[in-house]
């Protein structure tokens, strides 16, 4: 891109430190986990594996799951900005990204089964652009593994199996229904974003547009803030535990979000990240070179 | 307990594993998932044989370097995906192993306990700890038609680590952890203070 000769390869650099380099705030919330469980138990065993894992890929430069998953780029750019460049750029990044094994080949073709060995293909990855007033441009880009992808619900409230009213105690009750459905098909402990209301499509996104939020903040809405320590507690009374083997630590985080509603339609969706919670962004300078990391 | 498996898998030394074991796998293992399983329940040709074998049901992140495969980094994938095939599988080629995670199902338990195979979880997302075990990778098939992701691999592992959750007797640890969890839920939401603001 004119102007900016670095961008590709800053580009290429957020992409393999997210792949490689679990960010602080998710490995802390990791630790914290095994303090809580029982000394010798299965689930300390299996929480002891997976810090050690961190600190291998790290150490090793190499990807911490196999599964690199969705690649979700989010941009932040100025009112106006010319966004093809910035989506060429990124589409390189990728492709050399793939060619270097900090990511798999991880694209297929839907109706004929072909592999695309780049990971550039229709629909993937996912980019998406928040145009604002503002001088300079920032790129976050989440990482979201297919078996925390597959586990994402929607409910439509009431729900009378859950006893789940056209209420926040409604959104509650759904989300722990959710937790538990889940299991460990989505290596707990995940984080759940959830969107209350909404529609089908809008509620999905929003959901999962909850995971550019630090894990340890608290929503500014402080109704929602007292909603998520809430759905957080109870869902780590359940059981399921690191990698649904049983235990504590079943859901690291929630993070809820909102989004206007018709007065027909209640949607409450929830997405799912699992433990490799790969997230992050950075900040470009002048010439398109990484300026500072975002997520510390 | 905690043991070391050497290649074979005999159905005695399988049938000695319970559930809550640890166990230490060494030798020749093959990597199916999704499409592999899919071609295998369909009736599709086997390259390799089964018999007393592991299906690991994994996609490695592989490169191709100096016209060398290296695999950069392995480890289990989601099983419940599998469900539909497995039992026919077990009992089709004898399969004594699988290695995945998140569990699998009651057909999958019933299958292991009829003809003596056991499921073991590695942990989600260890990668690298799983990739160090790979002392060598063998043959690849599939690879042109599924890509390198859904291949089937030919990997020679040396304690490769693991815990039995579904054991030849059918016994298993998410059936369990399901229905503990589901009666905790079902309390949670008939007891707990309802969420007010």
């Amino acid at each position: 891109m004119r102007g900016l000769p670095d961008l590709e390869k800053s580009l290429f650099e957020l992409i393999r430190r997210t792949s490689t380099d679990l960010p602080v705030d998710v490995e802390a919330a990791l630790r914290r986990s095994l303090g809580k469980e029982r000394k010798g138990s299965r689930a300390a065993w299996v929480l002891s594996s997976i810090l050690e894992n961190v600190a291998l890929a790290r150490k090793k430069d190499l990807p911490i799951c196999q599964d690199t998953g969705e690649l979700v780029f989010s941009y932040h750019v100025p009112i106006g900005f010319d966004v093809n460049a910035l989506i060429a750029e990124t589409r390189s990044a990728v492709s050399m990204a793939t060619q270097r094994g900090y990511l798999r080949q991880n694209t297929y073709d839907s109706v004929t089964g072909a592999p695309y060995e780049t990971n550039i293909a229709y629909g993937l990855p996912v980019f998406q652009f928040h145009h604002g007033a503002r001088k300079v441009i920032d790129v976050r880009l989440l990482m979201k593994g297919g078996g925390s992808e597959n586990i994402g619900c929607q409910y439509s409230l009431p729900d009378v199996n859950l006893n789940a009213g056209r209420d926040l105690d409604g959104v509650r009750r759904c989300v722990l229904d959710a937790v538990h459905r889940a299991q460990g098909d989505g290596c707990p402990p995940n984080v759940a974003g959830v969107c209350i209301g909404g529609d089908r499509a809008s509620g999905y996104e929003h959901a999962r547009e909850q995971f550019f939020r630090k894990l340890d903040d608290k929503s500014p809405v402080r109704t929602l803030a007292k909603l998520e320590s809430k759905i957080l507690r109870e869902a780590n009374r359940l059981g399921v535990g690191p990698m649904g083997l049983g235990g504590a630590a079943t859901l690291l985080g929630v993070k809820t979000g909102a989004l206007s509603r018709l007065p027909a339609s209640f949607f409450v969706t929830v997405s799912f990240m699992c433990w490799v919670f790969r997230r992050r962004g950075i900040v470009l300078g002048s010439e398109g070179e990484i300026g500072r990391w975002l997520y510390r | 307990m905690r043991s070391k498996m050497m290649a074979p898998f005999t159905v005695e030394k399988v049938r000695d594993l319970k559930v809550g074991d640890t166990v230490d796998l060494n030798g020749r293992i093959f990597t199916g998932r999704d499409r592999v399983l899919k071609h295998l329940f369909e009736g599709g040709a086997c390259p390799v044989n089964l018999k007393d074998g592991v299906i690991y049901l994994c996609g490695p992140v592989v490169i191709r370097r100096d016209g060398k495969w290296l695999v950069q980094a392995s480890g289990p994938t989601s099983s419940m995906r599998a469900e539909p095939y497995m039992p026919a599988i077990v009992q089709k080629y004898g399969v004594r192993i699988i290695v995945g995670k998140g569990g699998m199902g009651h057909g999958t338990a019933k299958a292991c306990a009829k003809f003596g195979c056991v499921y073991l979880e590695a942990v989600g997302g260890t990668a690298q700890i799983l990739n160090q075990c790979i002392q060598k990778v063998g043959d690849v098939h599939f690879c042109r038609e599924f890509g390198t992701t859904e291949a089937m691999w030919e990997l020679e592992v040396a304690d490769f680590p693991a815990i039995v959750s579904i054991d030849s007797r059918g016994r298993s640890i998410h059936k369990r952890v399901q229905s503990s969890s589901k009666r905790i839920l079902k309390k949670i939401l008939k007891d707990s203070p309802p969420f007010r603001g």
